[in-house]
Parts: structure tokens; sequence; C-alpha cells
């Protein structure tokens, strides 16, 4: 399939679509990195790592214009069809969900510099560190997916996002009770719930990529659909 | 030379054929075939085609699409090597059937070409031409036939202070316009369309293209066309032909967005070659 998008007349097309991909990858990974270096910024209070971070976002921004940009143009001059055209939305949509993603991180990463200075809880953000490498864990298998053009990723990327949901209502939970014990430490356990939130918000934005990749290979929009509704449309394709 | 073959042929599972369930039907083909000599330029196409609709058929040079569409005014009976096997029926009628008058047929499936054709007459008589050789005198009725002929064609406020002026002088998209014109004055119930705009502007082409979307609302419209864009554009369905087959027949918005053949979509996205 990956080589399906080589296959143009065009010469110049092949190129656009190639440079178009690799350029959503280059501006997922920069989000991903974004994901894990606000992460460590709170977990080791690094305030410089995190204001690398802020930094960052600016250039995902960037990269959205840019990318939407280059689909606008194929669009206005290409008027593709069937898969290619499939791609170009799939690439919009993609990218606003990076961009997202970078935002989330922006403001983990801001939230850090804040908590930089308060007392660290005993299990310094142990639950964070867990959700975090989870959420960024999808944001790399949804990348993977879109690389690889497999919407099996989709149906994978539903039940982790299940279980990052069901993370952050623990987390939620954990919090609310430490609100109750240790009134001297409610700001620090605000900005705490932030970031669940932030992270959780990842998790949607991934699973989100998942679907637009089904929508990309197989032409379907399973928006709002469960995992194994999913599943079995996936299987009846191949068949 | 025309027989009736199994009315069942084609419409097994692997066939694209398209269901028009909601749509009234105008013209029906059943397992058609066409040779020329010893070639066969149709393989047995079965196919219904949506009454007051546009029909698209696209596919690359020599696919079949302007034999097909000939065959549905018979136009190949002028090729005298042409042979056809199968059916085509307009209002349950089979229109090969022997007794069937061609040029009743003709008048009820107009076509028009890809370069504009007027006669070396006056536009009025361009218009009028149809209804005097079927007897029309009256002066009234021929104004208002012309009048009305070319508002539809969307050129009437182009010449109604020149009817008189010979149609040769008439730019290439209004005399397009002009021939379409001809063609509904004489009240076909099909339009027969044979790469209309491949010898026009854009302008010329995007005025001819929005007079197809007004006739449909009363007539049946069935386009060959190389452009793929013009077939998005202004059909409601589309058939995607190659090498005398039927690929792929479906409504345009599927089609150009989630064809179900991977010939269809590598012909659409440019990767046929």
């Amino acid at each position: 399939m990956e080589e399906h998008f080589h296959q143009h007349i065009s010469r110049q097309f092949n190129q656009e679509l190639e440079s178009l991909r690799q350029d959503v990858m280059t501006m997922g990974g920069l989000a991903e990195q974004m994901i894990l270096d606000a992460v460590n910024a709170l977990i080791n209070g690094e305030s410089v790592r995190a204001e690398q971070v802020i930094e960052n976002d600016h250039q995902v921004n960037e990269m959205e214009k840019q990318i939407d940009q280059q689909c606008i143009q194929i669009l206005a001059r290409r008027q593709p069809t069937a898969s290619d055209l499939r791609l170009v939305m799939a690439i919009i949509k993609t990218v606003n969900d990076i961009e997202r993603v970078g935002d989330e991180a922006e403001q983990i990463a801001k939230m850090a510099i804040r908590l930089v200075s308060r007392d660290r809880p005993r299990n310094n953000y142990r639950e964070i560190e867990a959700m975090g490498s989870h959420v960024r864990a999808m944001i790399r298998d949804a990348l993977d997916g879109f690389a690889r053009l497999e919407p099996e990723v989709a149906v994978q990327l539903k039940r982790q996002d299940e279980k990052v949901d069901a993370e952050y209502e623990a987390i939620l939970r954990q919090y609310y009770s430490y609100l109750v014990e240790e009134p001297r430490n409610t700001s620090r356990i605000l900005d705490s719930i932030w970031i669940a939130r932030s992270l959780e918000r990842i998790g949607d934005h991934a699973k989100n990529i998942g679907e637009y990749i089904v929508y990309m290979v197989e032409g379907k929009d399973i928006r709002r659909a469960t995992a194994e509704e999913i599943e079995k449309s996936l299987v009846d394709a191949t068949h | 030379m025309v027989t009736t073959i199994n009315q069942n042929a084609g419409l097994d599972a692997n066939r694209p054929h398209l269901k028009l369930d909601h749509e009234s039907i105008a013209l029906e083909a059943t397992g058609l075939n066409l040779y020329y000599g010893e070639t066969q330029a149709l393989k047995d196409i079965s196919m219904q085609i949506a009454s007051e609709r546009v029909t698209a058929f696209i596919g690359p040079s020599g696919c079949g699409k302007s034999t097909l569409l000939r065959c549905f005014n018979r136009m190949n009976d002028l090729v005298d090597t042409c042979r056809i096997e199968g059916c085509i029926e307009i209002d349950g009628e089979d229109i090969y059937h022997p007794s069937v008058d061609v040029p009743e047929l003709r008048r009820k499936v107009g076509m028009v070409f890809q370069k504009p054709n007027p006669f070396p007459k006056s536009i009025y008589d361009n218009i009028a031409y149809g209804l005097r050789l079927q007897g029309v005198k009256s002066k009234r009725t021929l104004d208002e036939v012309v009048e009305r002929s070319l508002k539809k064609a969307a050129l009437w406020d182009e010449v109604k202070d020149r009817l008189d002026d010979n149609a040769f002088g008439l730019s290439g998209g209004q005399q397009q316009r002009l021939v379409i014109a001809r063609a509904i004055a004489i009240e076909p119930e099909i339009i027969l369309l044979d790469e209309p705009c491949s010898a026009l502007d854009p302008i010329s082409t995007a005025k001819v293209e929005e007079l197809i979307i007004d006739l449909k609302e009363s007539y049946t419209i069935v386009i060959v066309t190389h452009n793929m864009q013009q077939a998005a554009r202004v059909s409601d369905f589309t058939a995607y032909m190659y090498l005398g087959e039927l690929i792929e027949y479906d409504d345009t918005a599927k089609l150009f967005t989630n064809p179900s053949k991977k010939a269809t979509e590598d012909y659409i996205t440019g990767r046929y070659g």
C-alpha cells in the first residue's frame, strides 16, 4: 500500500504526497518528544527543559500551517480523488490533532515550571510518569500506523485509549483524596489534575489519528464506533 | 443483426451492475456485445441509465465509451462492419427491433458531438431545421420553439438580437450551445453528449457544464468525457469502462471518493499508464 502513493503518472504529484507524509511524521515526532520532555521536566524539576517544550510548540504550530497550505495546494491544483483525496483529508485532520498534542505538552510544561519551586509528592508523580509513557506510546503507534498505512492500529489505539481513560479516573480519585488529606498542597494537587487531564486528552488525539488511518486506507468513517465494531469492519473489508 | 440474448446475462454478482432502485429508468442495455469486423469493441454490457439524471462514461481512449453512447441512438448502424448483439430498451421497447423507425428514434435520442457542427445557416434556421423537417410551418410555433430552445440552452440573451446572422459567426462555445439548442428544439427524451467540451475554452466549458446541469431537469443526459473532473462535476452517475468492458458503475460521489475496483482507482487517480 505504501508504494501506492508513488505510482502516479505525474512524478511531481508523487513527490508532493511523499513530502507531505514526511512532514506529518516529522511534526508527529516532534510532538511525541515534547510529551516526554514535559513529563521529565516535571519529574526532575527541570525548568530549562520545560522552557524548551514551550519553544517547540511554536514549531509544531508553524508546521501545522505549512502542511495545511501544502494540502490546500494539492486540492486546488491536483483535484485528488479516491485514496489520494482521502490521504489529503486524513492529513489535514491528523495535523490538527498533532497540533493539539503539542498544546497539551506545552500546558504540562507550564505546570512543570510552576511546580519546580514546590514540595514534591512522596512518590514523585509516579502515576503521571506512567500515564505519560502510555499516551506517548499511543502517539508513536498512531504515527507508525500512519506511516505504514495500517488500519488495524485503530483498534489497538481505541483499546489503549479506554485504558488511559480508566487510569485518568483512578488518578482523579486519588488526587481528590489528597485534597482532603493534605490541604496545604492544594495548589500542587490542582496543577497535577490539570496535567493528568492533558495526558488524557493526548490519548484521545492518538485515538482520533487511528480513526483517520482507517478512513484513509478503507474509506470508512469509524468515528464513535467501539473497538469491536472497528475490528469487525476491518475483517469484513479483507473478505 | 440483432439477437436478444439471455436477459439475466450480466447480472451476476461480479458485475458492476448499479441498482438504480430509487430512479426511474430511461434506458436499459442488457448483454450488449458489439463487434467491428473481428474486433469486439463492447463486451457484455448491462446497465441502466437513470431518467432525468446525468450519467458520465469515462475511460481511456479506445475503451468503448463513445461506441456505447452511439449504440443508444443507433449511430453505429452507419458503420458497415458493425455487428451488435444484446438488447437496448427505451421505454420498454427494443430499439434494435426491425420495426423501429430509426429517424424517430434519433428524434427521441438527440446527440451532440465533440466539434460544434452548426448548419451553414442562420441561428434561427439552425434551431427551426428539425421542426421544419417534421413539417411545422407556422411562423408563430417556430418563433416560440426557437426562443424556448435558445433560452434552455442559455444562449438566448447572447443571440436574441441577431437571430438572422450566420451561425458560423458565433464563438465555439456559443456554437456548441446552439447545437444543444437545436437538439432540444425537437423535444428529445435523451441527449447524448460525446466529448461536448473538448474543443472549448475553460469559460465556454463552464457554461456548457452549467447547461448540462440545468438540462437534467427535463432530459436524461449521457455524456462521454475524457475530462474526469468534468464527470465528477456534472454527473450523478459515472461508469468507468476499459477495453470494452464496464468495470465500475456507481454514484459519482462514491466512485470519485471510494471506488470499489482498483482499476477504477488507478484510472481516476492518474496511475493508469
